[in-house]
């Protein structure tokens, strides 16, 4: 009798404590499954023979601000590796779940890897589209989803946006005339990424699609057979993704040494490679001079250098009625 | 006087016109669907539905939808059950009200039900301290995927039982009771054998809804792969990933659970029939 009792305890104990063996949770973004897939065993058997310890690294992937509201609502991750720092940021404003200078934790801005915009053209780019004047010139139809939806939207937006008012010397009126014309070349705008990459690819819809310069090549290699070609024009947004390890988290899984050594294992040399090899635009020096050619170069400004902080981005673009709405009216009342 | 019938005249080419209707609309809305998603799992060939297959993310997320379902129909075949003998076999204030309330996860969105259940065992709702205390995790773990599940398909068992147990009325029971019969003994001998087809449809209807359930579950799972990852939410990651022909796969996997829910209810009925003469 005491036998079975004591048995029954030991199973008990056990199922209340599964997590015997160390296990991160890596909340990411939408498109990053195979890239994480490739860096976590990486890890895995850096982390092994450094401390000799066995990880297990379990990932969960959706759009980063949907991401971030569950983690407020309680999905216990111990690192998010996100495409927006908003959704960081929004994660000490609600929750209080990391102190307010997360940025200042781990080089570049927390952001390991970057990337910028890039347009995805039909074979022997039939239309020479070169730069983001070039996307109104006559005939000429885009495809990028809705930048009230998606986050990669919102660059495209504001990378054009910047271009044009760097083009227009800071005339506003031309720049918003500008503007409003691209708008209206859309051809149709789905809620995100892939849906767009849907419309271009599947459905033959428009002459470019912008994207991710990271994405661009991806696609290029998902289909060979079409022959497609990326553009990279000269003056172009940064687009971070920034990482953060979460206090309250890791506090409670007791993983705090393990969710920093695997975000700053994000800089190191092996991971560094394999970010650019998912053409990921990344700062080790070995591995950007080894990459180089891979990486046009491009004159990157950043959003708050041009339009202000997240903050403000999202209250004067794109919340209702704000500039993208204004916008968008002002190019179907010129059609 | 020679009988009024306005179909008469008309039948010779309303017949065909009707059946063909109905059978066209069968194909198109329900055959060719179907085939579809079997051949387009079969687009990668058989080593890509091998390597798709012993992907242990998906073998988990087979495995987690069908543990889902194995906890909800139980527990809402007990809970119907109980409901249905309730309503039909007492009259109390408030019975109708209750009745209404049975419906409400009919009538909501899934969404929002697991946006329900979020806020109420989320890490913000009001019994959060209380689950931190005993370290207890609901939501983004698989008790609130079977919480959600258990919702939304609750409704089905008692909207199967209600009608007929009004219809088949007290009398059998009560004549039971008089004999000398126990409470069991009249629901195991009289009642049962009476509602055991309606019962046994609920069972079906539950457990496909609990198989396929989406939206709720897509708010309370945190879509961690190998861990809280059903079969539905899968399939639209798959999809995400540009692996369409794994997608298929997954569908075609739910495609079969759902058949394979007919073929025992197909067998259970002619098991019965059997039985009875």
């Amino acid at each position: 009798m005491r036998a079975i009792l004591l048995t029954a305890a030991l199973l008990g104990a056990q199922l209340a404590l599964p997590a015997q063996a160390k296990e991160l949770l890596n909340s990411s973004y939408d498109i990053a499954r195979e890239l994480f897939a490739d860096i976590n065993p990486l890890f895995v058997q850096h982390w092994q023979q450094q401390t000799g310890e066995t990880l297990t690294i379990n990932q969960s992937h959706g759009g980063s601000s949907r991401q971030a509201q569950a983690i407020i609502q309680g999905l216990r991750a111990d690192v998010v590796t996100f495409n927006q720092s908003t959704d960081i940021d929004i994660l000490h404003q609600r929750g209080n779940l990391l102190p307010e200078n997360w940025r200042e934790r781990l080089p570049n801005n927390a952001s390991p890897y970057y990337s910028t915009m890039a347009f995805l053209v039909r074979k022997g780019n039939p239309k020479g589209i070169q730069s983001w004047e070039d996307l109104t010139k006559e005939g000429v139809t885009l495809v990028f989803p809705n930048p009230k939806t998606s986050g990669n939207a919102r660059y495209t937006y504001l990378a054009a946006y910047g271009d044009a008012l760097q083009r227009f010397g800071d005339d506003r009126d031309a720049a918003r005339a500008w503007m409003a014309e691209f708008l209206a070349r859309v051809a149709v705008f789905d809620t995100g990424g892939r849906g767009a990459t849907t419309s271009f690819i599947d459905r033959n819809l428009g002459d470019v699609l912008i994207t991710f310069e990271s994405e661009v090549n991806n696609i290029i290699k998902q289909y060979p057979d079409l022959g497609l070609e990326r553009v990279v024009p000269p003056t172009n947004v940064l687009a971070e993704f920034p990482v953060a390890w979460i206090d309250r988290n890791v506090a409670r899984n007791g993983t705090e040494t393990q969710a920093k050594a695997y975000l700053e294992f994000l800089y190191s040399e092996p991971a560094q490679r394999l970010l650019a090899s998912y053409y990921y635009r990344v700062h080790h020096d070995t591995v950007k001079a080894e990459v180089a050619e891979q990486f046009p170069v491009t004159e990157l400004f950043t959003v708050e250098a041009v339009f202000g902080s997240w903050e403000q981005v999202n209250r004067e673009h794109f919340a209702n009625n704000a500039e993208l709405d204004r916008l968008l009216a002002e190019g179907r009342r010129r059609r | 006087m020679k009988p009024a019938n306005p179909l008469n005249s008309q039948q010779r080419w309303l017949r065909p016109v009707l059946i063909g209707t109905g059978v066209t609309l069968t194909v198109l809305l329900l055959v060719i669907p179907l085939v579809f998603i079997f051949v387009a799992a079969m687009s990668a060939g058989l080593g890509g539905l091998w390597h798709n297959l012993k992907d242990p993310d998906m073998l988990h997320a087979i495995g987690l939808t069908l543990f889902i379902a194995g906890l909800t129909v139980p527990i809402n075949l007990v809970f119907g059950t109980l409901i249905a003998w309730c309503v039909t076999r007492f009259t109390f204030p408030g019975r109708r009200l209750l009745l209404t309330l049975i419906d409400i996860p009919f009538a909501v969105s899934p969404v929002v039900a697991g946006l329900l259940y979020l806020l109420l065992y989320g890490a913000n709702g009001p019994f959060a301290n209380l689950l931190d205390q005993v370290d207890l995790q609901l939501m983004f773990a698989w008790p609130g995927l079977v919480m959600v599940t258990v919702f939304v398909s609750c409704p089905f068992v008692v909207r199967e039982l209600v009608p007929l147990m009004s219809t088949l009325g007290t009398e059998q029971e009560e004549a039971a009771v008089l004999l000398g019969a126990s409470g069991w003994k009249v629901f195991w001998d009289i009642t049962l054998p009476n509602i055991r087809w309606a019962l046994l449809y609920g069972v079906i209807l539950t457990n496909a809804r609990a198989v396929g359930e989406f939206g709720a579950v897509s708010v309370v799972s945190g879509t961690i792969r190998g861990q809280t990852n059903t079969l539905p939410l899968h399939i639209e990651l798959l999809q995400q990933d540009y692996n369409t022909a794994g997608a298929f796969i997954a569908a075609a996997i739910l495609t079969l659970i759902a058949i394979a829910t007919l073929v025992v209810k197909a067998f259970l009925q002619w098991k019965l029939a059997r039985e009875t003469t």
